[in-house]
């Protein structure tokens, strides 16, 4: 479990890039409230999710655009197949709180 | 319509293929390319697939579950060389007809030559798998190649970027003073061409290519002013053409790629086009060009698909073109258009860094008509959302 940032260092409509600590990057949005983490990289080609444009709680890839879904990490269009991995996230004491899943994604 | 056919089996073929199942189309459709291979990503082919971090598989744009779903035949390594408008068929080079209702160009553009490459080896277009096979060979030989690139503009950047990655000795030489510059005006184009030298490559601006040296295998690459560039491999990366030769004589108009409506239609009821092959009017730039980017293609998809299931010009989305570029490890990113006269400002970031976003504005409204971002995606990807149309800003 890693802390990521107090909550009001990351307002809704942001999302952060976490590379310490972490076999891969991560990808952190606050999505009007809701706290999602996914892994950074698309599974697409090489782009940061994090840099993408978060619409309700789906991310658009900011190279091709495919449209993720945060809460699964599903790819809903083309040209991502794959699904990007999903993390657990909590916020405890005013922090957010990252649990990294292994293994492959859903 | 009970069967349509798609010429060309690439990104706006397959597009549209998905955008017509989407539209809930459920009748046949059957699909003509001339490559043997199935649909693959061709921008990887002077980026990624080059320099070897990935292999062919990587690039297939489709995968076995999307196959069957789409339930379409596909019929590769087949050349489609005639279109009957009147009896609604097909001819394909080995004789076989194929009758259709609804008829998709996605043809593409193939690579233009250079007088003179026809009779030596070591002279090398880019634009299908085979081509970027036969030149990651070539590159990747073992030594470290003189390599000439002609043409400075996307693709031949990326193939000096990727070349020079593989430890090869690169010079880049360019017709124009300013490569890019219709792209992304002056200033900007400064910045981007200054990457080769920042990378240790040479570019020759105002420079025009008289012709090769060599027997049977290239040796050089002569200069118009008369100066010889000692060459192992050459690239000729300068520009493309529309493909529609097989178009001659079948009514289908033709001027710099088919010439079509806003929704993709062409002047023969049935028939529309799709990428970059497609001429169509675009309601972002204004302006009635081709397109020859990854994204238009996908976009231009949607619009075909329903213009031909509805019989009637789709009316397209008015978003800002978009388009990218990798080069020497930056990330080019680039939507709009740059009218003459816009003005660019830097909103973010450093030039000396090669990392910042800039903005153009155009007209007395000082709009924003177009955004440039190098290595800065988060920032390019909300102004994108903001860009206006030159056409209506200057009107206003
Ligand atoms: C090396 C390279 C790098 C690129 N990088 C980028 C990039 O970084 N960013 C970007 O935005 N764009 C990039 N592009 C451009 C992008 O790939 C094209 O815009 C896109 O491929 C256009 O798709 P298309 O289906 O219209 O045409 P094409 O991909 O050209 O496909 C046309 C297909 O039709 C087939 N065909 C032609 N004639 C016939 C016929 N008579 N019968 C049957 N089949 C036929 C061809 O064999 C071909 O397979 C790049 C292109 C290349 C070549
Ligand atoms: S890299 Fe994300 S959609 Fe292509």
């Amino acid at each position: 479990m890693i802390t990521v940032c107090r909550i009001e260092e990351l307002p809704p409509g942001e999302s952060l890039r976490i590379t310490d600590g972490v076999p891969a990057p991560i990808a952190v949005f606050n999505a009007d409230g809701t706290i999602y983490a996914v892994d950074d990289t698309c599974t697409h080609q090489d782009a940061s999710l994090a840099d993408g444009w978060l619409e309700g709680c789906f991310v658009e890839c900011p190279l091709h655009t495919a449209l993720f879904d945060l809460r699964t990490g599903m790819p809903t269009c083309a040209p991502a197949k794959t699904p990007v991995r999903t993390h657990q996230v909590s916020v405890e004491n005013g922090h957010i709180l990252l649990h990294i899943s292994v293994g492959e994604p859903a | 319509m009970k069967h349509i056919t798609v010429v060309g089996a690439s990104l706006a073929g397959l597009s549209t293929v998905r955008s017509l199942r989407a539209e809930g189309y459920d009748g046949a459709v059957t699909v003509v390319g001339e490559e043997r291979h199935a649909p693959y990503d061709r921008p990887p082919l002077s980026k990624e697939f080059l320099l070897g971090d990935v292999d062919a598989a990587a690039l297939a744009l489709g995968d076995a579950d999307e196959d069957e779903a789409l339930a379409a035949d596909w019929v590769l390594g087949e050349r489609a060389v005639g279109l009957d408008t009147a009896d609604r068929s097909l001819t394909l080079a080995s004789g076989r007809r194929l009758r259709t209702d609804g008829v998709v160009i996605a043809t593409g553009a193939s690579p233009r030559a250079l007088p003179g490459a026809e009779h030596l080896t070591g002279i090398h277009t880019l634009r299908t798998l085979d081509d970027a096979q036969a030149l990651r060979d070539a590159l990747r030989g073992g030594f470290a190649p003189r390599v000439v690139v002609i043409g400075a503009g996307f693709i031949g950047a990326e193939v000096a970027s990727t070349a020079r990655r593989l430890g090869a000795d690169v010079t880049v030489v360019e017709a124009a003073e300013t490569p890019l510059e219709r792209q992304l005006g002056r200033e900007m184009a400064e910045i981007v061409a200054s990457l080769h030298a920042d990378n240790g490559v040479r570019l020759l601006r105002g420079t025009g290519v008289a012709g090769f040296t060599g027997d049977s295998a290239v040796t050089g690459v002569r200069l118009a002013d008369g100066r010889l560039l000692p060459a192992d491999v050459v690239v000729v990366g300068v520009g493309v053409r529309p493909t529609t030769d097989w178009l001659a004589g079948t009514g289908v108009r033709v001027d710099d790629g088919v010439v079509c409506d806003a929704g993709c239609a062409t002047d023969v009821p049935g028939v529309v086009a799709v990428g970059d092959v497609a001429r169509c009017p675009h309601p972002f730039t204004g302006r009635h060009a081709r397109i020859e980017h990854w994204s238009n293609a996908t976009d231009q998809a949607r619009t075909a698909a329903r213009t031909l299931l509805t019989g009637a010009p789709a009316v397209p989305p008015a978003t800002a073109p978009y388009f990218w570029s990798d080069q020497y490890g930056v990330r080019i990113q680039m939507a709009g258009h740059v009218p003459a006269g816009a003005v660019p400002e830097i909103v973010e970031g450093d030039v000396e860094e090669r990392s910042f976003v800039a903005v153009y504005r155009y007209g007395e409204a000082a709009s924003p008509v177009a955004a440039l971002a190098l290595n800065r995606a988060k920032l390019f990807n909300r102004l994108r959302r903001t860009l206006a149309p030159a056409t209506t800003t200057a009107v206003a």
